[in-house]
């Protein structure tokens, strides 16, 4: 797979989704300029954490309207895989690819730590190796991971299975004390309705090797790499 | 001498719009809430509830066309996310 990594002014985390995808994944990557229009024939967009402009405004307003996203949205609109993580996510929601807003966290602080997640949904390009309810350790770290959406709208969320990780325990209960920031109903990732664009807090990047206290980011990337080899085994028959 | 001065009144008459930006009623602000606690903390017990926002000072041209339009746009795609924030525009002459 080609993997390209959209550098934006103040994104933080380009090197470690970089290195998590090329250094242990041993696959194809690409930084992606935010000025550039180019995106390189990537399977996978990914738009990495940090404070894009600063977090100027809102977390993710003034990246939405930089020239790399006037071709990453229709990418997206097309069936193309673009992969939010933290700042990303933020920015997948302000343009609208995703539904929701992140807020600030309702606690008021940056919160740096391990999490876990339980995968809700498995049926997702983003987690189809992944078992039903399998718990992940994931570290979050930001200030504004607070997802939010009104009541109906979360309940379709919920009935079209858009919900794709959910905070929880060690032993995969979803609960108000596993939830970091005042999720609603502790949501940690969500997809769109056709399942190729995929938001998330947490960092999957950061966990890629025992080193790094978990592997368990690699669960994701994996499962990505499988998807974008069955869509090319498809297209080319 | 005279261009300067004719440069000063016409800054001095430029139209302005203040555009404020608040959570919509409903949407928790975890901010007001701390406020209002400090408040309280404070003995300002008559004070029910806070809520908190932004506002934005914007410079017009004189001679612009279909501001209203305009400002109702800048609203909606940047200074206030739809979702989860209303704004009100409030015109200065």
């Amino acid at each position: 797979m080609k993997v390209g990594i959209v550098t934006f002014p103040g994104s933080n985390c380009d090197y470690d989704a970089y290195a998590a995808i090329q250094h242990i994944m041993g696959e194809e990557v690409e930084f992606l300029w935010h000025r550039s229009t180019d995106l390189l024939g990537c399977d996978l967009v990914i738009l990495p954490g940090g404070f894009s402009y600063g977090d100027y405004l809102r977390s993710g307003a003034i990246a939405k309207f930089s020239p790399i996203m006037e071709k990453i949205i229709p990418f997206a609109k097309s069936g193309g895989l673009v992969m939010g993580i933290c700042n990303g996510f933020q920015i997948l929601t302000e343009c609208g690819l995703l539904p929701g807003a992140l807020m600030r966290n309702s606690h008021l602080r940056f919160s740096c730590k391990h999490v876990f997640l339980r995968v809700e949904q498995i049926s997702s390009p983003y987690t189809q190796l992944c078992h039903k309810n399998e718990v992940l350790k994931i570290p979050i770290a930001h200030g504004e991971g607070n997802y939010y959406h009104f009541d109906d709208e979360i309940q379709k969320l919920e009935d079209a299975g858009q919900i794709v990780f959910r905070y929880c325990d060690a032993n995969g209960e979803v609960n108000s004390e596993s939830n970091p920031n005042g999720s609603i109903n502790n949501i940690a990732g969500v997809c769109n309705e056709e399942g190729n664009v995929l938001g998330m807090m947490p960092h999957p990047e950061r966990v890629v090797e025992d080193i790094l206290g978990s592997r368990d980011g690699l669960r994701i990337f994996e499962s990505l790499r499988t998807a974008i080899a069955a869509a090319a085994t498809v297209s080319n028959k | 001498m005279t261009n300067n001065k004719k440069e000063v009144s016409s800054q001095e008459v430029s139209p302005q719009a203040v555009v404020y930006v608040k959570l919509k009623e409903g949407v928790l602000d975890p901010q007001g809430v701390t406020i209002h606690k400090a408040l309280q903390q404070m003995g300002y017990n008559e004070f029910i509830s806070v809520r908190t926002g932004r506002f934005f000072e914007l410079e017009i041209e004189s001679d612009s066309d279909n501001i209203d339009k305009r400002l109702d746009e800048v609203c909606s795609k940047l200074l206030a996310n739809p979702v989860i924030e209303s704004y009100r525009v409030e015109k200065l002459l």
